[in-house]
């Protein structure tokens, strides 16, 4: 049985900067792999390498494995790989509810219609109302996605990213910038998708790492200095020196 | 705060929903009016104006709903306009084949265009999109064949055997007003379809439309071969109309003047771009009576309705809408 998703030997320079430097990683079925490292470690490029935004300069990367190394983002969505982005990226002028409708859109993959309107259509907005149901923002379904609050905005950018099934989803800092209140829930919500997908978790928060993560990779100048079930990384000397241990981010 | 929030765009389309019948009935009473009392000249101005809204309507699909400037649309008009041209050069006068060689021909450089250009985004789209005209311009400048920069004379208009008559300038009118409303009805249809919601989200952001697995660059070339061939469309009445062809009609001014059109009425409502085009086509009427420097008056008051009608004559139209 292979991982859902596997990068071998993945490298990545910009210039004199080493972002990724043969850096082996994988995502099981069912489990949450956090991606810790500090500021400029190369985690936000790594998930663009396996998200097929960035090119690698040499690695390779498998979807259930079947080789994308070379497949451009909108096919490796198709094969299963869903993502949210650091900075949150939802359509603004688009209403809430039609933001995760046009991610149902694209996962019925019929959108070469050109005379029926879109809206209403239960094929659509039924699917995405019942996500913003589970994530607790359907009553923000008519509001325009540029005036959410920022936890909200995150949570609007979970729920597209579920509307398209992914098999994998990669998280870049979920809970960056969000209240409390909001990551706590957020955190359950996360808690419990592992069920139903494999995740790879980028995050600074470490409470909720080390509540989350079946296993955590460290990342320094795109190298993997430790990887393994939270206990053993938090105990491993190398990474007590490098990262958690100089940790001002808490 | 609730000054900065913007309705989203589904709910600003709603708005148009009621003035679009409004305009066409309005546009139906002006060519019925102009024919029964105004006489031949003002029954052709208007219908020179509704040959210019279509292709209006063509770039506004791409600019308005798209978001891509396109600064090379007289081009699709040119090759519209030259198929007929040339068809007629040879002898070939039937429309049965003008008009579909004329539409297959500019669909066909809408793709080797689009799919090039779309490469590219932003300023460097513009650019290319003006590249490939003016190319076109020049071309059309070397056909000494076919009259090269002096133009080729149309001797007769498409015929379409006795089913209707392009000669008859009434006729004639009637079908530039019949074809301006279907291709609005398909384009405001197209827009609110699940392929128009696609081109928005891409308008809005790119990158999470590619990350929620949609190929974005084939919907926006698929739009842009249906821009193309609507102007296509509208050099074929064009070249009807003028009995005439020239490379003038390819020049980046006239592509120009279509993207003034498009952003004075207002981007993306597509009943604006009509408006847009109206509103050029009359005032340079009206203006070049009292001066041949008409643009020196046109240019301030586009500068005025783009300043205080944020959203063009369509947004003016919407605000007072609610106002009342």
């Amino acid at each position: 049985m292979s991982a859902l998703l596997a990068a071998r030997g993945l490298a990545k320079s910009f210039g004199a900067v080493v972002a990724a430097a043969d850096l082996d990683l994988e995502v099981e079925a069912g489990e949450i792999h956090a991606l810790i490292g500090p500021n400029g470690a190369g985690k936000t490029t790594v998930l663009g390498l396996l998200s097929g935004e960035l090119r690698p300069d040499r690695g390779r990367v498998f979807l259930s494995g079947r080789e994308v190394t070379h497949a451009p983002v909108h096919e490796r969505v198709r094969l299963g790989l869903g993502r949210t982005f650091q900075l949150s990226c939802v359509l603004p002028s688009f209403s809430v509810l039609e933001n995760v409708a046009i991610a149902v859109q694209a996962r019925e993959g019929s959108s070469f219609r050109f005379w029926k309107p879109a809206s209403p259509d239960p094929r659509l907005e039924e699917p995405a109302f019942a996500l913003l149901e589970r994530l607790g923002i359907d009553a923000l379904a008519d509001r325009p996605a540029a005036m959410l609050a920022h936890g909200e905005r995150r949570l609007l950018e979970l729920a597209m990213a579920l509307a398209s099934r992914p098999k994998v989803l990669l998280l870049d800092e979920p809970l960056a910038g969000v209240g409390s209140k909001e990551a706590q829930r957020l955190v359950e919500i996360l808690a419990r998708l592992r069920a139903e997908v494999g995740v790879l978790l980028v995050e600074h928060d470490m409470d909720a790492v080390f509540r989350l993560a079946d296993r955590i990779t460290v990342l320094v100048n795109g190298r993997a200095i430790a990887s393994g079930p939270p206990s053993v990384v938090r105990a491993d000397p190398l990474v007590r020196a490098a990262y958690l241990g100089d940790d001002s981010e808490r | 705060m609730r000054a900065a929030t913007r309705a989203p765009v589904s709910v600003r389309k709603l708005e148009g929903g009621s003035v679009a019948p409004l305009v066409f009935v309005a546009l139906a009473l002006a060519v019925l009016g102009a024919d029964l009392w105004a006489g031949p000249y003002y029954v052709k101005l208007l219908t020179r104006a509704m040959i210019v809204a279509l292709a209006a309507l063509a770039l506004d699909l791409l600019v308005g709903l798209a978001g891509l400037v396109s600064l090379g649309h007289a081009a699709f008009v040119g090759i519209g306009a030259y198929a007929v041209g040339i068809l007629a050069e040879h002898g070939i006068t039937s429309g049965w084949i003008q008009w579909p060689v004329a539409l297959v021909a500019s669909a066909a450089a809408a793709a080797v265009i689009g799919a090039l250009s779309l490469r590219t985004r932003g300023v460097h789209f513009i650019m290319i999109t003006l590249a490939f005209a003016q190319m076109l311009y020049f071309a059309a400048n070397s056909l000494s064949r076919y009259g090269g920069d002096d133009g080729l004379t149309i001797w007769n208009r498409s015929d379409f055997g006795g089913i209707v008559s392009l000669a008859d300038r009434r006729t004639f009118a009637w079908l530039c007003f019949v074809l301006l409303l279907s291709v609005y009805v398909a384009l405001a249809r197209l827009s609110a379809s699940r392929f128009g919601r696609v081109l928005r989200g891409a308008k809005d952001n790119e990158r999470r439309m590619a990350a929620l697995g949609f190929a974005v660059t084939r919907f926006r070339l698929v739009a842009f071969v249906i821009s193309g061939t609507v102007a296509g469309l509208a050099g074929v009445l064009l070249a009807n109309l003028t009995e005439f062809v020239a490379p003038a009609y390819m020049s980046w001014h006239r592509s120009g003047e279509l993207l003034a059109m498009v952003v004075l009425g207002g981007m993306g409502s597509l009943y604006g771009a009509i408006l847009g085009a109206f509103a050029f086509v009359l005032l340079e009427e009206l203006l070049s009576r009292f001066t041949t420097h008409w643009a020196l008056l046109f240019g301030p008051f586009l500068v005025l309705v783009v300043l205080v009608g944020r959203g063009g004559i369509a947004g003016l139209l919407a605000r007072l809408g609610r106002i009342r």
